[in-house]
């Protein structure tokens, strides 16, 4: 960690997770108003501002690259809306137009500069891809102020963004300024894209603005949690990319941070509570073996009661040919169902134990309740109902369950029941 | 052929193949998937050269076919497992792109690999490479044209279907999907055939701005196709020129050119033009306020003989600014249908044909709908609207519907009514 002490290195370090920051949280609402993409076209349309505000004041100032780069991405956007909302040609095309042809021209102006041979426009093509190396303290602090400024402007107009994301038709009913709030968003991410120029350069600069909101996105389904999320996966990328450019020599930054995004996405894809595939996987291994105890049990006190017979002793084989399926599916269901004490197992046979056969009859009796009621309300062939209901019973809560009962009972519809379990206990 | 010659007919055939696949792309509404692809296969394309060492090989086109499949299916994959559409296509070309560039950045000192031209291609150093005497490019552009010609052309009927309704093309069996991911790998191949002439970043331009000018000049996807190659091919020459005049690169220069072209279309487009549209929404405007005054002159003819008017009652009677009534009867006393007498207005002979021509159309309609059972309070307020747009084939069959009465539902003559018969 040597790399540390040197304070360019860490001017470099603090401007990439300035940029990070700033464009995660900007990235959270640019993903949740369905405009990943336009961070992209943005940002390229950047390019022919930072070369006209190049030209017009022949230095090098990133002040002078951030008007011209926000006047340009204001242009781009305007010629977006326009195009999307005075001719036929849809959102995505629109973007792919604005984004070409904008970096099209801009790489018409930079040649144009490069030919003109000024001597300080070294640099100015490293806009393209960002050289984070090349940044001095003077850069990060303009950064700092913009992502100063964004992180600010965010928290004090958090309410209506949120709105203008989630209902933008209720904020307009509200009476609040609807486009003006959806300029200004546009405006603070050309701000955060600015600020990314340096480090990440235009073409990867909307990995920054769209792989760490999609990543918090995973984590949670509130927006205040999501943009600290974002905010924190975003500046984690610019330090991991930042650490492994220095270390690694030749690594280039800016790749290096977008990869380091991209890692913490999978992970979160991966990982994430309730969203992630892990998560998920485990929710549908469970869900199956729901379902597969709760047919076993209901094919037992099915067979139990074709044989009027509560307490028979019913061969795994039989049971095995109720399910249509095979003796060794069955053994790890029967093998819980067994250690669980709803069932004895002795050599091929099973019998259901008290305590089982009331776990069954629970089973059983949604599984009809839900058939009569589909058969009745549903207007459903009575040959498709027994399909649905064995997907169904699984899902079926306990208390829309008794409100079925109810309505059923209302309607004089109430099904045959099975024997309830009480005359049982005479036998 | 010159070498300036060879540029232009390279960029042409470039334009060209990556017109006719951005029809589809704008169609099926997937362009920033052309564009994600665009950007994507560059790891394949860097991979493949790592290994084999050249730039013309065949295994360049397997991986950027693999790297384009690759992107399409993680797009998919990505939203089928939650991440919004917009984002997944997002977060995966940029990593891969990343990718690529790192590759590049890691190699680029040790084999003869340039970032520049990969991003920016050079299409002036084309016509250098040469196979038999004609630059290589030419040969695989036109293979690509050939190949993207060909493709299309054997499943056009499929992909019509698939780019306009998807859910009927599955309905009758089409596979969709593998239409879609078709569709990937010709834009991948057609890309690296593009990248050294534009570049990874502006193949994007030349896939998607002449298609979208060419879906606001036609409604015919034949059409469609049509145009966007020629504007392709179009922008790809202007394009040159406008670089060789300037001094700039060639492959900026094409997709500013591109972008012109579709300013222009978007302006200026016969169909959906937003100033064409505005001239006709004018000029409707003027032909409404014409009819309406002479329908207004047209019923004082049945009130009195030889009526005169001056500007105010006009201004009164047809429910206009005295300003808006000057203009409207200036335009028609050029247009010959009015005429000044002694500073008061009446109408010509031939401002009366057409003040009775209107005066029957608008009957006939009333009669028409009272015949339909539209309340008879309601016919006058709908025939004053409908009345500008009646041709007289159509007023004729109205009439004969309601079998040629002489007055209409409110008792009031229509004038030049008889049965032909």
């Amino acid at each position: 960690m040597n790399w540390l002490w040197d304070p360019n290195a860490r001017w470099i370090l603090g401007g990439c997770m300035l940029l990070g920051l700033s464009s995660g949280v900007l990235g959270s609402f640019a993903f949740l108003r369905k405009r990943s993409l336009l961070g992209d076209a943005l940002a390229h349309a950047a390019l022919p501002g930072v070369c006209l505000a190049f030209i017009i004041t022949g230095s090098r100032s990133l002040g002078g690259f951030l008007v011209g780069a926000a006047l340009a991405g204001l242009v781009g956007a305007a010629c977006i809306q326009v195009i999307t909302r005075y001719s036929r040609v849809k959102e995505d095309a629109a973007l792919g137009l604005v984004l070409s042809v904008f970096f099209g021209f801009g790489i018409v102006l930079l040649t144009l500069i490069q030919q003109s041979q000024k001597a300080s426009q070294a640099g100015l093509d490293k806009l393209v891809f960002g050289q984070a190396a090349a940044m001095v303290s003077g850069d990060v602090q303009t950064m700092a102020i913009c992502a100063g400024v964004v992180c600010l402007a965010t928290f004090a107009l958090f309410k209506e963004f949120k709105l203008l994301c989630f209902d933008p038709g209720f904020a307009r009913g509200l009476g609040y300024p609807t486009a003006l709030l959806d300029g200004l968003l546009m405006l603070l991410i050309v701000l955060a894209v600015v600020v990314g120029l340096q480090a990440v350069g235009v073409v990867l600069m909307a990995a920054m603005l769209i792989t760490p909101a999609a990543a918090a996105r995973l984590w949670t389904d509130r927006l205040d949690h999501m943009v600290v999320f974002a905010g924190l996966f975003g500046a984690l990328s610019g330090a991991i990319g930042t650490g492994l450019s220095t270390m690694t020599l030749r690594m280039p930054t800016g790749p290096l941070i977008v990869l380091a995004a991209t890692s913490v996405f999978a992970a979160s894809l991966v990982a994430a509570p309730r969203k992630g595939l892990i998560a998920r996987w485990v929710r549908l291994i469970r869900l199956r073996r729901q379902v597969a105890r709760e047919h076993a049990l209901r094919s037992l006190y099915e067979l139990a009661e074709s044989r009027s017979n509560w307490t028979a002793t019913i061969s795994v084989a039989d049971l095995a040919a109720s399910r249509g399926n095979a003796e060794s599916g069955l053994r790890r269901v029967l093998g819980e169902l067994g250690h669980e004490g709803l069932i004895r197992v002795e050599g091929g046979s099973i019998s259901l134990t008290e305590s089982g056969l009331n776990a069954a009859y629970q089973v059983a009796r949604n599984h009809r309740l839900w058939e009569m009621f589909l058969m009745h309300e549903g207007q459903l062939g009575a040959d498709h109902v027994d399909r649905d209901a064995d997907v169904i019973e699984h899902l079926l809560p306990r208390s829309i369950v008794e409100e079925l009962e109810r309505l059923l009972v209302v309607h004089g519809r109430h099904p045959e029941l099975p024997p309830s379990v009480h005359p049982l206990r005479s036998v | 052929m010159s070498s300036a010659g060879w540029i232009m007919l390279i960029g042409a055939l470039v334009g060209g193949s990556c017109a006719l696949l951005g029809c589809f792309l704008v169609l099926r509404k997937i362009s920033m998937l052309g564009d994600a692809i665009s950007h994507a296969i560059l790891p394949g394309i860097v991979i493949a050269f790592l290994m084999t060492g050249s730039t013309s090989s065949f295994p360049i086109f397997v991986g950027a076919i693999v790297l384009g499949l690759l992107t399409a299916f993680l797009v998919q994959t990505l939203a089928r497992s939650g991440v919004q559409g917009d984002a997944a296509i997002g977060v995966t070309f940029t990593s891969l792109f990343a990718i690529g560039v790192v590759l590049v950045s890691q190699y680029a000192a040790q084999k003869d690999l340039d970032l520049d031209c990969v991003l920016y291609g050079e299409i002036a150093f084309t016509p250098f490479d040469r196979v038999g005497g004609v630059p290589r490019a030419f040969w695989v552009n036109l293979a690509l044209l050939a190949v993207n010609g060909i493709v299309l052309g054997l499943f056009y009927k499929q992909f019509k279907l698939c780019a306009f309704d998807p859910e009927m093309a599955s309905a009758v069996g089409i596979s969709v999907a593998g239409f879609h991911y078709l569709l990937m790998a010709l834009v991948s191949i057609t890309t690296v055939g593009a990248f050294e002439s534009v570049g990874a970043i502006l193949v994007v331009a030349m896939l998607i701005v002449p298609a979208a000018t060419a879906y606001l000049l036609t409604d015919r996807l034949e059409w469609m196709l049509a145009i966007a190659v020629g504007l392709g091919a179009a922008s790809s020459v202007a394009g040159y020129f406008m670089a060789r005049g300037l001094g700039c690169s060639i492959a900026g220069a094409m997709a500013s050119v591109g972008g012109l072209f579709f300013a222009t279309a978007f302006l200026f487009s016969p169909s959906h033009g937003v100033v064409t549209r505005r001239v006709a929404q004018g000029r409707m405007r003027r032909t409404v306020a014409n009819e309406d005054m002479l329908l207004w002159a047209g019923r004082r003819l049945e009130i009195e003989a030889e009526p005169a008017f001056d500007l105010r009652t006009v201004s009164r009677g047809i429910e206009r600014l005295p300003r808006d009534t000057g203009t409207i009867v200036s335009r028609m006393l050029r247009a010959g249908l009015l005429m000044e007498v002694e500073g008061r207005y009446r109408l010509t002979e031939r401002g009366e044909g057409r003040a009775l021509e209107l005066i029957r159309r608008h009957r006939v309609y009333e009669s028409y709908l009272d015949e339909l059972g539209y309340p008879v309070d309601h016919l006058h307020a709908a025939a004053d609207r409908v009345e500008h747009h009646l041709s007289p084939a159509l007023t004729a069959a109205m009439d004969a519907a309601v079998a040629y009465p002489e007055r209409d539902p409110q008792g009031k003559p229509i004038p030049g009514s008889q049965d032909p018969r």
